[in-house]
């Protein structure tokens, strides 16, 4: 077993461990931070695939701005523990029986599909670097970040509308 | 080398967690936590690709859904508290007007 094979099981059980975690954890704080160590270890895969710049943004805009985010909205709302139990009757058994279904069929098509199979290639040590990321971003992929930057605008007027109009109905 | 097959494996693994976790919890809140680990499971196999083909476009939109995923939280979390102000509670059993 190499260094990097004991590397990403640790990292596999931590990141699966914490997934479960946060399904099952009362409190959302707690189901947040869970959260984290999960998008933390899925970081450091991306550094095992050699994508530096990648693993950087997960932890800046992932693991830093969007937790916040949730974090602020969660003490907002005064982090409410909902009572167990579900009005739909076998909710829980039928989604956890879709689960496995869903998790088989996954499974079956990754694995037997030809790529996975494949021993990796050798790269280059410049591969997945910020200097290539930008090359290729304001070259061949112009188009679509410059679309992004729309995007961004759009879901900004679109957070500040949704939750003003709400002050001026609560005013009146 | 890791395997790309074992990434893939723990992607499918992630991924049937947060959908499991869309089908069973009711807060508003872990619905969209479990929304944004389906989104990193399928991230993670985009890099995993994008190593195995020496093909960094899988690394690119890796890059555009992490931007997309952050818009979606914006909106989305300004949703949920809009919701709240109205009802006061993010159970989304309770979201259930539009129910003939």
């Amino acid at each position: 077993m190499t260094a990097n094979l004991v590397l990403f099981l640790i990292l596999a059980v931590v990141a699966v461990t914490a997934a479960i975690a946060m399904l099952s954890s009362r409190n959302p704080v707690y189901a947040a931070l869970y959260l984290i160590i999960n998008f933390c270890c899925i970081a450091v895969f991306y550094l095992l695939l050699n994508a530096p710049f990648i693993a950087m943004a997960q932890i800046t805009v992932y693991a830093g701005a969007i937790m916040v985010l949730f974090l602020f909205v969660i003490m907002l709302l005064g982090g409410e523990e909902l009572p167990p139990g579900t009005k739909i009757r076998w909710q829980r058994p039928l989604a956890i029986f879709l689960g496995v279904v869903l998790f088989l069929e996954t499974v079956y098509i990754f694995i037997t599909s030809p790529d996975a199979q494949a021993a990796l290639p050798e790269v280059a040590d410049a591969f997945g670097s910020p200097t290539e990321i930008g090359l290729l971003l304001f070259n061949r992929y112009l188009l679509p970040f410059e679309v992004t930057s729309i995007l961004l605008l759009a879901a900004m007027v679109g957070a500040i509308v949704l939750t003003q109009s709400e002050e001026k109905g609560e005013k009146k | 080398m890791v395997p790309v097959s074992y990434y893939i494996g723990l992607s499918a693994v992630l991924f049937t967690i947060g959908a499991l976790g869309v089908l069973i919890r009711r807060n508003a809140i872990l619905i969209f936590m479990s929304v944004e680990l389906m989104l990193n499971s399928a991230n993670l196999a985009f890099v995993a690709f994008a190593r195995q083909h020496a093909e960094m476009s899988g690394q690119i939109f890796t890059f555009f859904v992490i931007t997309v995923a952050a818009a979606e939280v914006a909106v989305g979390l300004a949703l949920i508290v809009s919701i709240f102000n109205h009802k006061r509670s993010i159970d989304v059993d309770e979201v259930s007007s539009l129910k003939g």
